[in-house]
């Protein structure tokens, strides 16, 4: 393969370039929600998160003390302070005093206010206003400001999200969801698929055709059925039609398929010489299966896992239809999309969200990525 | 919480355990009521036949008993729901096919969803190959391909929150904290309202799936790509052809069959595509596809299962072709192999 690349170094130069364009394009999205999610609210709203390392300016407006304020001081009236009162310090680089030019002045020089009204504001936020005559009235001078902030990282986002959004507990239900309807059908399909391929009964060779044409029903064909169906029990038997066993139930049903297809095709391969002389040895079916064939199949199960944990996490479709919209069964990605009317502009709440949903399939993506790759091979490719 | 958790682990238990003790408990009373050992020699073998007629079905029993309940019987069903009115309960005959036709919303999700059948296998199979190519000659290409495998493992819902935040709008003039309205408005053109344009707010979503999907055809190519024997390249090389010539006439049609592969997973997904226009716009601007369009009238109104079900009806209609290729495919390797 090598050897057909562009053999100059432009040509090389070039395959480097266009891949870190590629890369670049696919994870700045993802950075972009995982940066804002880290950053202060107030900065997240005026600047774009590409700029959080550098500090951010904006301007502002305040207010000086009134009259009542003002000292004697040789035979001049001054008021002093500090702009920024008790409050965290900001960096000033220019204020003014009239809404238009906000930043006529730079700071630590002095403006002439007129009638010998002098003011000066320093780069720290403290003043010092004087004037010859006393300064009248309870309303103070009003003063415009360009002000810097340094960059603010805070994982109060987090805390706000995870306690007082409800993420914390749709996180919950979101794993009360996964975890069986992950292990329930790699149970059901490892014995079918270990059926399909070994034991020999009439009607298998239909099964199989079956299980195949099944993979590609689009599930929408299932739903309005379904739903009658839960409604029916429900009614009957008079317990709630939404329940976390629907759900795993529903979960197992749709996922059977494919577990059946890929277990099947990868037990089929193990080697025919090791059943039969366990066979011999007077081993059972129930026994080869549990003793032989599952330890041996264990890359294959770790597949499946990883898909179907990841395709039941990322589910809204199933969850949308087969649990209820309360706290108490709503889950991550059913949380995010209500989020996402509900609080549509807050930034800071919708990218801590977004991404306390997606951390746990990148960590399960990130720490299993060979099974995951090798399941991908063998569910699609065998196929063509 | 704590309640919850723990009725959640008891659950569990009871779920995994049931079938731990389905599984061995039938097999033990199967053992029992025609035992194998310890008996005559004609007996044991009489048994063991009768077992092994009834144990297949102890086997795959639980699995053809939910995937009939789940798949089997809701497909029949929805295909009789689509001849019955809103409530299922009075026959209609076609209907619903013929408000579907007639609808102005439904027409408008054919369209989309065509747009989008064009669009997204071949923008995912094409970018996936050029990715797979390229990465295959750095020293850093297992790293690049992680990072462009990685969106696949994002939930629809999640990506469209990540790319509402990259299209985020702000009037002319502000500060835009979204970095494609950024971008443009450093190059000097005027911010947009991506979501919300007609029609090419289709192309705005679309951008989503290409970016999940990508990862998936990169890892199936790049894997076709290294199947590709050396010999066949190097002979071209020798021949003199030129990097392109080499990849258009001599890998390409090496790999056909994966492409193929690629494109159909991709075309079912796409029109399964439900998460991502629900979320991003809920099919306002004309934006609207088949399968939310389906979703919405599953509940509007209280919902009309008929309309509903004649839509799932017709998605259906365009995986049939591909479900039927890929039973046959099945059954030409079953009869080749073991």
């Amino acid at each position: 393969m090598a050897s057909s690349s562009g053999k100059s170094f432009l040509g090389r130069f070039g395959v480097h370039i266009a891949v870190f364009v590629f890369v670049a394009i696919w994870t700045i999205p993802t950075l972009g929600i995982l940066v804002s999610s880290l950053r202060d609210k107030d900065q997240l709203i005026v600047s774009g998160w590409w700029t959080a390392l550098s500090t951010s300016s904006q301007t502002e407006a305040g207010r000086l003390p009134g009259a009542s304020a003002q000292i004697e001081k040789d035979g001049k009236f001054v008021i002093e302070g500090n702009i920024f009162g008790d409050g965290p310090a900001r960096n000033i680089s220019a204020f003014g005093i009239k809404a238009q030019q906000p930043t006529q002045y730079e700071a630590g020089t002095v403006a002439d206010l007129g009638e010998g009204v002098s003011l000066q504001l320093n780069a720290d936020g403290s003043f010092v206003m004087q004037s010859p005559k006393a300064f009248e009235g309870d309303r103070g001078q009003r003063v415009y400001y360009a002000s810097s902030a340094p960059p603010r990282f805070t994982t109060d986002n987090y805390q706000t999200v995870l306690f007082s959004e409800g993420i914390g507990r749709s996180f919950i239900n979101s794993l009360t969801v996964t975890i069986p309807a992950t292990i329930i059908p790699i149970l059901i399909a490892a014995y079918a698929a270990y059926a399909l391929a070994w034991m020999r009964f009439p009607g298998r060779a239909l099964l199989i055709a079956v299980i195949i044409g099944l993979l590609v029903v689009p599930l929408q064909m299932s739903l309005i059925p379904l739903l009658k169906l839960y409604n029916g029990v429900g009614l009957f038997f008079g317990v709630p039609a939404k329940t976390y066993l629907g759900i795993w139930l529903a979960h197992t049903g749709f996922g059977l398929p494919f577990a059946i297809y890929l277990l099947r095709s990868y037990i089929a391969g193990l080697p025919r010489e090791i059943m039969e002389s366990a066979r011999i040895d007077g081993a059972s079916d129930f026994e080869i299966f549990v003793k032989i064939v599952l330890p041996l199949s264990f890359p294959v199960l770790a597949s499946f896992a990883i898909f179907q944990f990841l395709w039941v996490w990322n589910d809204l479709l199933v969850a949308m239809v087969f649990l209820g919209s309360g706290s108490d069964q709503l889950v991550l990605t059913g949380k995010l999309n209500a989020l996402l009317g509900s609080r549509g502009g807050d930034w800071e709440i919708l990218t801590t969200s977004a991404f306390v949903t997606i951390i746990v399939p990148l960590i399960v993506f990130f720490s299993l990525q060979r099974y995951f790759v090798r399941g991908l091979l063998a569910g699609s490719v065998k196929g063509g | 919480m704590t309640a919850q958790i723990l009725s959640a682990i008891f659950t569990i238990i009871i779920g995994v355990g049931g079938c731990v003790v389905y599984y061995w408990g039938a097999n033990k009373i199967l053992d029992a009521v025609f035992p194998s050992r310890g008996v005559s020699g004609a007996a044991a073998v009489d048994n063991l036949r009768r077992q092994g007629l009834i144990r297949p079905w102890l086997f795959v029993g639980p699995a053809m008993l939910i995937v009939t309940v789940y798949l089997v019987y809701p497909v029949i069903e929805t295909l009789r729901l689509s001849f019955m009115d809103r409530g299922g309960e009075n026959f209609v005959g076609f209907a619903n096919y013929s408000w579907a036709f007639g609808d102005r919303e439904f027409r408008n999700s054919i369209f989309n969803n065509l747009l989008w059948l064009a669009v997204v296998p071949a923008a995912c199979t094409f970018f996936g190959l050029i990715i797979a190519v390229l990465t295959d000659k750095i020293w850093w290409g297992n790293i690049a391909k992680s990072l462009v495998f990685l969106p696949l493992a994002i939930s629809f819902v999640g990506a469209s929150v990540i790319w509402k935040f990259v299209y985020e709008y702000r009037a002319e003039g502000q500060t835009q904290i979204g970095i494609l309205n950024a971008a443009v408005q450093y190059l000097g053109g005027n911010p947009q309202v991506w979501i919300s344009t007609p029609f090419w707010n289709n192309f705005f979503l679309m951008v989503i799936l290409i970016w999940i999907q990508t990862g998936f055809a990169m890892v199936i190519l790049s894997s076709a790509l290294r199947g590709i024997p050396e010999e066949t390249i190097e002979a071209a090389v020798i021949d003199g052809a030129n990097p392109f010539q080499i990849f258009w006439k001599i890998m390409v049609p090496q790999i056909w069959g994966s492409i193929a592969v690629v494109w159909t997973t991709i075309t079912i997904l796409v029109l399964k595509v439900f998460d991502i226009v629900l979320t991003m716009t809920n099919g306002q601007w004309n934006s609207q596809v088949l399968a939310n369009l389906m979703f919405d009238w599953m509940f509007r109104g209280g919902g009309d299962f008929g309309r509903g079900a004649a839509i799932a009806v017709i998605i259906m209609l365009a995986v049939v072709p591909i479900m039927i290729w890929n039973i046959r495919q099945a059954n030409r390797e079953g009869g080749g192999g073991h």
